[in-house]
């Protein structure tokens, strides 16, 4: 089947796919940065048991496959009493997985930035927090953006194994379809082709705009 | 020395500014100072010298409290600095104690440390807004006249990456006075700057100290400014005071030899 006429019929499915993907894309994002933020800053702070709770989540969520770590959370929580519906399921495993990375980004980037702004603020008097959310954490986030917009990246192509609880993603859409007709190399190859799509034309350009934003509230464009 | 060998609070009738009594600070085995004693009084500008490693740049980073001590007390307008009472004795300060104690104190450093991502305008109005509690419009009138007295007012809404190093460093002290400090610390202002530069700083220093009841301490390699405006010279040599005095006598006729060496060597650098 020449491949106009397979996104004539199966155009529509592998849509609604997408439309899926991005939303779990979306939602994991952003479960990814919060935790990511409290994790990174939980592993710098005095508190000896909030340092504990943000290295075992960091070493548990990074040292163990995603895969795994899906079905755990879709399979095995509910024999604890948690049940969570697969489409939630999908972006909060993601969104876990993910900001394990996040949180050593977020960790990086506050203790990147001079020594000299920690003093300054300091010699204001200013408290921790204060300190924290006021002076350092914006220089922070200038920081950690550009290796952000890559691990936004791997978290889109990682949406992709929620198909294996059935949510049903750009990918389960191509599984289903190359499932029901074998056409392997359109199904899987369109596939290939919209990740690339929403990788390079909408997370980067996003991420770019984003920096180029923060490098203007440093008075740098 | 025991702790009860020193007072809760220093009386009425000997009550400098700034008391160092014994201070002693260690990295490891290396000794930085050595049971130091110090006092500077009301509105007196004390400049400190001396060779790189003898410890002048620790004095202000305690004073600070950017750096803790391993002996002795610091007084700042009679009261402990470096430790608060407890039981009638004293203890080393909690972080509470620190921060309410060293807002008497205003810093200035070698590398400004401007806040970058905020203008000239909001790097100093962050701390009168933000710790002292002001209203925005107060901060802004109080920062703007400072502004005005280092003369960097018609950059005020610029961020400091458009700024020269000597229009930070006097945005900086902007800053640090916008806290109404009692005491002005002033680390190697100068040392980062261009040549070209050093004479703005230096003379925002000079109209404080003409103008200004400040208690000023201050680390310079700048002998002829130090010697112009300083009411006394500290010259630190090995983690001590090896030779005080006022500049037209530390200057012009030193005591000890190492100060005369040091002396020398500095004036043929220049």
């Amino acid at each position: 089947m020449p491949i106009w006429e397979f996104l004539e019929t199966y155009g529509t499915r592998l849509a609604s796919g997408t439309l899926v993907t991005c939303a779990q894309f979306v939602l994991s994002a952003v479960i990814a940065v919060v935790i990511a933020l409290l994790a990174g800053l939980g592993k710098l702070s005095r508190n000896r048991l909030i340092r504990a709770i943000s290295v075992v989540y960091i070493e548990l969520f990074r040292g163990t496959s995603l895969l795994v770590q899906l079905y755990w959370i879709f399979f095995v929580l509910p024999l604890l009493g948690i049940t969570l519906p697969k489409f939630v399921a999908g972006f909060v495993s993601v969104g876990l997985n993910v900001g394990s990375y996040g949180a050593e980004l977020v960790r990086g980037a506050i203790q990147s930035v001079p020594k000299g702004q920690w003093e300054a603020a300091y010699a204001l008097s200013m408290s921790p927090a204060k300190r924290m959310r006021r002076i350092i954490l914006p220089q922070a986030v200038v920081i950690m953006l550009p290796p952000w917009g890559n691990l936004l990246i791997e978290l889109l192509k990682g949406t992709a194994l929620v198909a294996l609880i059935s949510v049903t993603d750009l990918m389960f859409q191509a599984r289903q379809i190359n499932a029901s007709t074998f056409l392997s190399a359109q199904a899987f190859g369109t596939a290939l082709v919209l990740y690339y799509i929403l990788a390079r034309f909408l997370i980067t350009p996003f991420m770019r705009w984003l920096e180029r934003v923060m490098a203007r509230r440093l008075g740098r464009a | 020395m025991d702790m009860s060998a020193y007072p809760l609070e220093l009386p009425e009738d000997d009550r400098p500014m700034v008391r160092f009594m014994n201070v002693t600070k260690r990295y490891g085995q290396l000794v930085v100072l050595d049971s130091l004693d110090l006092d500077v009084a009301e509105g007196e500008m004390v400049t400190v010298i001396g060779p790189s490693g003898s410890g002048k740049t620790t004095v202000l980073r305690m004073l600070m409290t950017l750096e803790t001590i391993n002996g002795g007390v610091i007084y700042v307008d009679g009261k402990p600095l470096t430790h608060m009472e407890k039981g009638g004795v004293l203890v080393p300060a909690d972080e509470r104690h620190l921060r309410r104690m060293r807002s008497a104190i205003g810093m200035c450093f070698q590398h400004f440390n401007l806040f970058p991502h905020m203008t000239a305008l909001q790097n100093c109005m962050e701390g009168p807004v933000q710790v002292l509690g002001l209203s925005k419009q107060e901060a802004r009138q109080r920062s703007e006249e400072l502004l005005t007295l280092v003369g960097m007012i018609d950059k005020k809404d610029q961020h400091p990456s458009r700024l020269s190093g000597g229009q930070q460093q006097r945005v900086a002290i902007a800053r640090a006075l916008a806290m109404r400090p009692k005491v002005m610390l002033f680390d190697e202002v100068t040392s980062a700057l261009d040549p070209e530069v050093i004479g703005e700083v230096t003379n925002v220093i000079r109209k404080l100290v003409n103008e200004h009841n400040l208690t000023m301490l201050m680390v310079t390699h700048q002998m002829g400014f130090a010697k112009d405006i300083s009411d006394r010279i500290c010259f630190f040599f090995g983690g001590r005071i090896e030779e005080q005095g006022p500049p037209g006598q530390l200057f012009g006729n030193p005591q000890r030899d190492r100060t005369r060496q040091f002396l020398s060597a500095v004036k043929e650098a220049d």
